[in-house]
């Protein structure tokens, strides 16, 4: 994907702060520059910001103050629409149209692009391989899907314009243990495969440690830090700690990636 | 006297006043919905304002409908002829339930779908037209059902200022202490808003299993 400027992050925040009409400051002058092709964590306990800065990113938001630049451009000087259509986006609820087929819940955003029906099809196919769910399911209804299988159409349906950017928000949140480290795992590989720039959003320190290639945990709308996996696991940062230390709590064994076929 | 000697001795002119009284309620649902869904879904965006219209909607329906068809007499152009004045008092009844529930309909899609729709970059128009219309055609259609059969049963007081339909038979059998008479207007009435009534719960019904 041609950037207008080559240099530029994909995103970069700068100084952003997003606050509610009259009422509490959501994000607080928060900075950060993603560049292309990286996968961010947002990391965070529920209110720390994490969804709000996701918001900002494909303008459901607008900064209330500070910049946000999308390759360079200010978020605001894009048309909504069309920024929206170069980031994919996923969420925890899917929010699947439950009267759609899956293939049309895919072929969505290709039919309102005007791409021809049997370029949709094939690239429906295409988007079903991708994401390890059998072609056969195309003619069915999400109602009719599990919760996994849901998820991965989700994933599909962002993906449909093969967007240059991936913004995703607790995607596996809802799926039982095993399903979602199944997904998880996948997804990495996926991830490897595609090399889009992507943006997710979760509270899982462990599905921070495996998919992350930075790691931004959000505390009360401020940036507490920003890491790799590898030295959030090692740093002596209070805030970083108190998030490892509740998820080294018994039941959840040592916050280590969990590997494929590890057992907890 | 038996009760059906009027309809069958007289078939053509139940028939003629029949297919009046469908004419005189279909054109004032047709009416209630060509002005209840853009307004419905205008409303469903700003709650303020949907409080406000469904209040004076609803406070049509607390004039009795014969003093409404009264009171039409003095509007200019609807005023002249009788038809005119009982589609436009039909229609105000209509209304309320397809207004109603096009915003109810609306308003009760799921938020997480609406929201995926904009996140992925559908238009307002898109989510309307794609999404929040179509997961909220059953409920309008119930509203649109409502409507009918409540149409169907006020068009028949719709003859007493003069404006045909099956009412004619009610009032002229009221009038000359007529039950055959009587029973031959309300009986298609009836059937009518039965069938109606019937035909469209199973459209919503079909339309509500696909969500």
């Amino acid at each position: 994907m041609a950037s207008p400027q080559t240099n530029a992050p994909a995103i970069a925040l700068r100084g952003t702060s997003f606050r509610l009409p009259g009422g509490p400051t959501l994000l607080d002058s928060l900075s950060l520059e993603i560049p292309e092709g990286v996968t961010l964590v947002l990391l965070g306990r529920s209110g720390s910001g994490k969804t709000t800065t996701l918001k900002l990113m494909n303008r459901l938001l607008d900064p209330t103050s500070g910049d946000l630049l999308i390759e360079g451009k200010p978020a605001t000087a894009w048309d909504p629409i069309r920024l929206r259509r170069r980031m994919g986006y996923a969420i925890q609820d899917v929010g699947l149209f439950p009267h759609y087929t899956v293939e049309r819940n895919i072929g969505l955003l290709p039919a309102v692009e005007g791409w021809p029906a049997a370029r949709i099809r094939e690239r429906v196919h295409e988007l079903l391989a991708l994401v390890g769910l059998d072609g056969s399911l195309a003619s069915r209804f999400p109602r009719e899907l599990s919760g996994g299988q849901r998820q991965r159409v989700g994933v599909a349906r962002a993906l449909a314009l093969d967007p240059p950017v991936l913004l995703m928000d607790e995607p596996f949140g809802a799926l039982d243990p095993l399903t979602r480290a199944e997904l998880q795992s996948e997804f990495a590989h996926l991830q490897k495969r595609l090399g889009k720039t992507v943006v997710l959003v979760t509270h899982d320190l462990r599905e921070a440690l495996l998919l992350g290639s930075q790691i931004a945990l959000l505390e009360d709308g401020h940036l507490a830090g920003l890491y790799t996996p590898e030295v959030f696991q090692r740093t002596s940062d209070p805030p970083a700690l108190a998030y490892r230390q509740a998820f080294s709590a018994p039941e959840d064994g040592p916050a280590q990636p969990p590997g494929p076929g590890a057992a907890a | 006297m038996n009760l059906l000697d009027y309809l069958l001795a007289h078939p053509r002119e139940v028939l003629a006043l029949t297919l009046e009284h469908i004419w005189l309620a279909g054109i004032s649902v047709g009416i209630a919905i060509l002005v209840g869904l853009p307004l419905g879904v205008a409303i469903a965006r700003r709650p303020a304002l949907a409080r406000t219209v469904l209040g004076v909607v609803n406070s049509i329906h607390v004039v009795p409908s014969l003093a409404l068809f009264g009171f039409l007499f003095a509007v200019p152009w609807i005023g002249e002829r009788a038809p005119r004045m009982a589609i436009l008092a039909l229609s105000l009844y209509a209304l309320l339930p397809v207004l109603r529930n096009v915003c109810a309909g609306i308003l009760g899609v799921d938020h997480a779908v609406v929201d995926a729709g904009r996140g992925l970059g559908l238009t307002d128009g898109q989510i309307l037209r794609r999404v929040e219309l179509p997961l909220a055609l059953g409920v309008i259609v119930a509203g649109v059902r409502v409507a009918v059969v409540l149409a169907i049963g006020i068009a028949t007081i719709a003859a007493a200022i003069g404006a045909g339909g099956l009412g004619e038979l009610i009032f002229r059998g009221l009038a000359m202490v007529n039950n055959s008479l009587i029973f031959a207007g309300a009986l298609p009435a009836a059937l009518l808003a039965l069938v109606a009534d019937f035909s469209l719960g199973w459209m919503e019904g079909r339309l509500r299993e696909r969500v």
